[in-house]
């Protein structure tokens, strides 16, 4: 054995999460046709960041890393968004 | 094994695995300026981008998306499969997710083949008469799509590698730093993709 804190995640848990992504997927597609408004893209990106958010917690295991890595991980990505956000902002309100 | 060579070994897991994190943060903000581009540009031509995007096959997108997604749990359960030594199963596992990969390529081809016909290519007479902001979406189509499929037959060969490293058994059941590091490569395909697929093909 690798060592005996390695957690093994079960092969229902991973097909429990595809469900849960495609769902997801299908409710995204669907959504294009209701008409939010202004907020479709709203919707649209925040089923997407629900969805990368469970691919990083499941399936590339972020769970069951250590805290050193999950805190790396979600600072990196509060970092991208943050980036993202206030650029796009200072262009439009520009 | 010796106390001392399993504890190494978990030193050599973690810093491997340490290493592909930043790796995959590097490729995460080589794809978010993309990205931001693609925001800047969409803002200031809003209704172009509506019409270019009408262009795109939704049903093609969706059918790609699903084909990543289940090759990402593919991916997945082959780490389960080779920690509890299961390897027939992992190697199968790795190869349904080369195949998944393979289709989502083939629907690309198909999906590209189509817009040459009609000569919608980067450089192209007909792109070039069309209004910028049109122009621009398909600019980043091909620039972003291209790039992502850059990244899925990067990740094929990986992939394949790790078949052959398991099969020879330098990849085994106390040894998988390799299969790890290919899967959070392959998911960070996936990832990237979960992003362009609604901006890209579900423009309303």
């Amino acid at each position: 054995m690798k060592n005996e804190e390695t957690h093994i995640s079960s092969y229902t848990s991973h097909a429990y999460v595809l469900i849960a992504l495609l769902i997801l997927t299908f409710i995204s597609v669907a959504a294009t046709g209701w008409h939010f408004g202004a907020f479709t893209v709203t919707v649209a990106l925040l089923i997407a960041s629900i969805k990368v958010a469970t691919v990083i917690i499941n399936f590339m295991h972020v769970k069951h890393e250590s805290l050193f890595i999950k805190a790396m991980v979600s600072g990196v990505f509060a970092l991208f968004a943050v980036v993202i956000i206030i650029t796009f902002i200072d262009y439009y309100l520009r | 094994m010796s106390t001392q060579a399993i504890h190494s070994e978990q030193i050599e897991s973690e810093t491997g695995k340490l290493g592909m994190w930043i790796f995959l943060f590097t490729e995460l903000f080589l794809f978010g300026g993309l990205f931001l581009v693609y925001a800047v540009f969409r803002a200031k031509y809003s209704s172009d981008f509506h019409t270019a995007a009408a262009e795109l096959n939704t049903y093609i997108g969706t059918l790609n998306t699903v084909f990543l997604l289940v090759s990402s749990m593919t991916v997945a359960m082959s780490i389960t499969a080779i920690q509890k030594n299961q390897k027939n199963l992992a190697v199968l596992l790795i190869a349904i997710t080369i195949i998944l990969a393979g289709l989502f390529m083939l629907n690309k081809y198909f999906e590209w083949s189509h817009k040459f016909e009609f000569k919608i290519y980067p450089g192209s007479e007909v792109l070039k008469n069309l209004p910028q902001g049109e122009l621009l979406f398909f600019g980043l189509y091909y620039m972003m799509t291209g790039l992502h499929a850059l990244h899925v037959m990067i990740g094929m060969i990986l992939l394949t590698i790790t078949i052959f490293k398991i099969r020879k058994g330098t990849v085994s059941q106390s040894h998988y730093l390799h299969l790890e590091n290919s899967g959070l490569y392959w998911h960070l395909v996936d990832l990237i993709w979960i992003f362009l697929f609604p901006l890209l093909y579900l423009i309303t």
